[in-house]
């Protein structure tokens, strides 16, 4: 073990136990960690691997009903485990500080970011107001915010997701903690922001020689910013060491199959695509208005902007950018959940962006959509079996023989057929997103959209669930329109790339393309901000070699 | 089922059912326990409760047996408190499911027509329907109802509100759905537990409403009603108070029964409310 002699934050022996009725009895057990000032310790693990649990365990901001059953949290000669909630409460901020995943929430949205940060030193200090002012702004220039002063006075809806972000993480270390904890801090942002959020906290750590506690469940994050790695799996540590041989050496299956699952950048050789188009999108325009009274005062935001685009029969066109490219609201106005404003949609020689509603509602068997979420896009009040059924009989199958096809499709999905009758949340998550795909393909459609159907899950059941769509796609003669905020996941999937940026296409062509040599300078900034590129790459030649 | 399991681990919640069980078995003995119709006139008038055992809670003023009306009053509560129940909450769902669900000019037309409704005081308009349509214990029922739906209607609205825009509702649109079946099968089965919930307030106030009313003088006076009871013991309020205190506990603890199980159904149903 390579536990630094000079550490700072003591984990040993952690235990926490979970409320009786949990899936399992303890969140943590047997968590032995230390971090040393002056380095970063990255915590790695997937949904459910207790990391968050330990996280919060740490400044003792557990959960009600789940508490530490064993062990102790050493800071600064004291048990944190022990300590009283008012010694809890000098520790918290100035000892310890925290940044999450989500800073909208962690934000009160109803304080200036110069009052909120302010508020550190209000109650840790007694600094008169002009030195707190001062101190603030001198934040703010720490973590790089454009026009801090400006910053200080705006409240957190007016800054973008980065700059809250920098927000928050000037707010954590305003007191100078010790130890800073990072759970999830960059997962929420875009991938060019989260390259600049992963070098401001590289560049602040070295600088203020902070020890960070880095909570991710991304490998190319940890490549990117790690100087020490601990794996979690079930509550427990099963490996640690230091970032490069845990990368290029690891040796707990767990840990190997984790790396092993990050999507390599390169696209696999191109697949012989037809020439019989399927579906063209011509010159779509979709423009929000909002607000205003009788045309006074609108709002006008183009989402998508003239996107002209087409779909070989059998192909997977991608579709990436970053969050408010409108790639979402092109994916919707595909499948007519919003109607565009001006363009064509052809789908087998029919204007879909001409259609009425009603003809919309006959016609849609031909294309289907999975969504995002597979918590929310599946109706928790309905058994597994009617979800899928649903489809088929709005269309004038007999139930029963639609139960009886679910089955089928459940089988097909990799599902266990005889599940249809259990609920949406007895499932996993990858579980969810196959039901969501059976829902989908039930109605035995030409054309999916996929609207980031992988990206809320895991990067093992990522992987699962990729390869099931590439082997549908197969069987069933698909094409599919999957649109993704990741890169990786992209190069993976897709025939073509289509990149977008402020609802317009910048660049498109065949994946290897795209990827291998990229046009456009906002393409290419896309793919150097992914987390862990040079890593990725130096795995990917290894395994060629 | 969790819910139903959920609901007796709370002790309230449990004594609530109780109560509301016993009101119910009151209003199914009446007619076996008293097989005399309870407004005809039994004995001597205002005999004390406990001192003779033909009418062990006494007679009012006209010399009729309370625990008889006591027992009839209890069938007039739950039926009134039931139906009003029924109509207020089944127009409330309709016009708030309609307004969440297709927002823009419909949901402003019937939001209006709401809050038109609720800067009225209920009561008032109670006794304008009643002025107008007479007093029969349909027309007070039916009034009772159409004064209180507003509250259901604004919940429902809120509840589709948000749920319209889920991704499940997106995927049933997807699938080829109807409007109605969107509104029907998809999103009113998410949104029925708040509503269920508030409907025991409802209830309550119904019951309370009907027994305002009465008191009046302006309910049915050819019905055993505890509201009655009450109106009439007013005129022997100082001395013989009983006539007015024995319906009035009647109508404590029904209220509070149903309460109690509202306020068990809330925690039962939205588990992850309760405790904070």
């Amino acid at each position: 073990m390579s536990a630094p002699s000079d550490a700072i934050l003591t984990l040993e022996g952690l235990g926490v136990r979970l409320p009786s009725g949990a899936d399992r009895p303890y969140a943590l057990s047997d968590v032995s960690l230390a971090i040393a000032a002056n380095e970063i310790l990255c915590v790695v693990g997937e949904s459910g691997s207790g990391k968050s649990i330990m996280a919060n365990a740490i400044m003792r901001l557990l959960p009600s009903g789940v508490s530490i059953s064993a062990g102790r949290v050493m800071f600064e000669g004291r048990d944190l485990a022990t300590a009283t909630t008012t010694e809890m409460r000098s520790v918290r901020g100035a000892g310890i500080a925290m940044i999450f995943q989500e800073p909208m929430t962690a934000l009160n949205p109803l304080r200036t970011i110069g009052d909120q940060i302010g508020e550190m030193f209000s109650i840790h200090t007694d600094l008169s107001n002009a030195a707190i002012r001062a101190k603030v702004h001198a934040l703010l220039e720490d973590v790089r915010i454009p026009d801090p002063k400006g910053a200080a006075r705006a409240y957190p809806h007016e800054l973008s997701g980065g700059q809250r972000q920098r927000a928050m993480i000037a707010m954590a270390l305003a007191l100078d903690p010790r130890v800073l904890i990072a759970d999830e801090p960059t997962t929420a942002l875009d991938v060019t922001t989260q390259a600049q959020i992963l070098t401001l906290i590289r560049d602040l750590q070295k600088r203020k020689k902070t020890a960070v506690l880095f909570i991710t469940h991304d490998f190319g994050v940890v490549a990117e910013i790690a100087d020490r790695v601990a794996v979690m799996q079930q509550g427990s540590v099963v490996e640690q060491s230091d970032a490069a041989s845990i990368l290029n050496d690891p040796q707990h299956p767990y840990t190997r199959q984790l790396i092993a699952a990050v999507p390599p950048l390169t696209s696999p050789p191109p697949r012989k695509l037809s020439d019989d188009v399927i579906l063209t999108i011509d010159n779509v325009s979709k423009t929000y208005r909002t607000g205003g009274f009788l045309g006074r005062g609108t709002r006008v935001t183009p989402a998508v902007k003239d996107v002209s685009l087409k779909l070989p029969r059998g192909a997977t066109l991608g579709i990436v950018g970053e969050s408010g490219s409108g790639k979402s609201t092109l994916a919707r106005c595909i499948v007519r959940l919003i109607d565009p404003d001006r363009g064509s949609i052809v789908l087998e020689g029919k204007d879909w962006a001409k259609m009425t509603r009603e003809d919309v509602r006959r016609e849609t068997r031909h294309i289907q959509m999975v969504f995002q979420d597979p918590f929310a896009s599946l109706n928790p009040r309905r058994k597994a079996g009617d979800l899928v059924a649903q489809g088929p009989i709005v269309h004038g199958t007999p139930p029963a023989k639609a139960i009886a096809d679910a089955k089928e499709l459940f089988a097909l999905v990799g599902l266990d057929p005889s599940a249809i009758d259990r609920f949406p949340h007895e499932f996993s998550g990858g579980q969810r997103q196959r039901i969501g795909l059976a829902r989908a393909l039930a109605l035995r459609p030409e054309v999916l959209v996929a609207d980031e159907a992988v990206s809320a899950l895991d990067v093992s059941v990522q992987a699962q669930v990729l390869k099931l769509l590439a082997g549908l796609r197969q069987r069933l003669g698909l094409s599919i329109v999957f649109i993704t905020h990741d890169l990786r996941v992209a190069a993976q999937i897709c025939d073509l790339v289509a990149v977008m940026k402020d609802g317009e296409v910048v660049e498109q062509g065949l994946a290897g393309d795209v990827f291998g040599r990229p046009q456009h300078p906002y393409t290419r900034a896309l793919l150097d901000s992914i987390p862990g590129g040079d890593f990725a790459r130096r795995r990917d030649d290894k395994l060629l070699a | 089922m969790d819910a139903i399991r959920r609901y007796f681990r709370s002790p309230a919640a449990v004594i609530g059912l109780v109560l509301l069980l016993i009101v119910l078995v009151m209003a199914m003995s009446a007619s076996w326990l008293y097989p005399r119709e309870p407004l005809a006139l039994a004995g001597r008038p205002l005999i004390w409760p406990f001192t003779n055992p033909r009418f062990l809670l006494g007679t009012d003023n006209s010399g009729r047996d309370i625990a008889a009306q006591i027992f009839y009053g209890a069938r007039i509560s739950l039926l009134i408190g039931g139906v009003a129940t029924v109509i207020a909450i089944a127009i409330g769902i309709l016009i708030g499911a309609f307004a969440g669900y297709y927002g823009g000019w419909v949901d402003n037309v019937l939001m209006r027509v709401t809050e038109a409704f609720q800067t009225l005081p209920n009561f008032v308009l109670l006794l304008v329907l009643v002025a107008v349509f007479g007093s029969t214990l349909t027309t007070v029922t039916i009034a009772v109802g159409v004064v209180s739906w507003p509250a259901p209607a604004r919940l429902t609205r809120a509840e589709f509100l948000s749920l319209r825009n889920r991704e499940f509702v997106q995927a049933g649109r997807t699938l080829g759905m109807r409007d109605i079946q969107l509104i029907l099968g998809e999103i009113l089965p998410n949104a029925l537990p708040p509503v269920i919930v508030y409907a025991s307030v409802i209830m309550a106030v119904a019951i309370l409403l009907e027994s305002a009313l009465a008191f009046l003088r302006l309910s049915d006076p050819n019905v055993a009603s505890w509201g009655n009871l009450i109106g009439l013991g007013r005129d022997v309020l100082r001395v013989q108070w009983y006539v007015s205190a024995i319906p009035g506990v009647a109508i404590l603890v029904t209220v509070l029964a149903v309460s109690l199980v509202g306020q068990g159904l809330n925690d039962a149903l939205n588990p992850r409310l309760k405790g904070r």
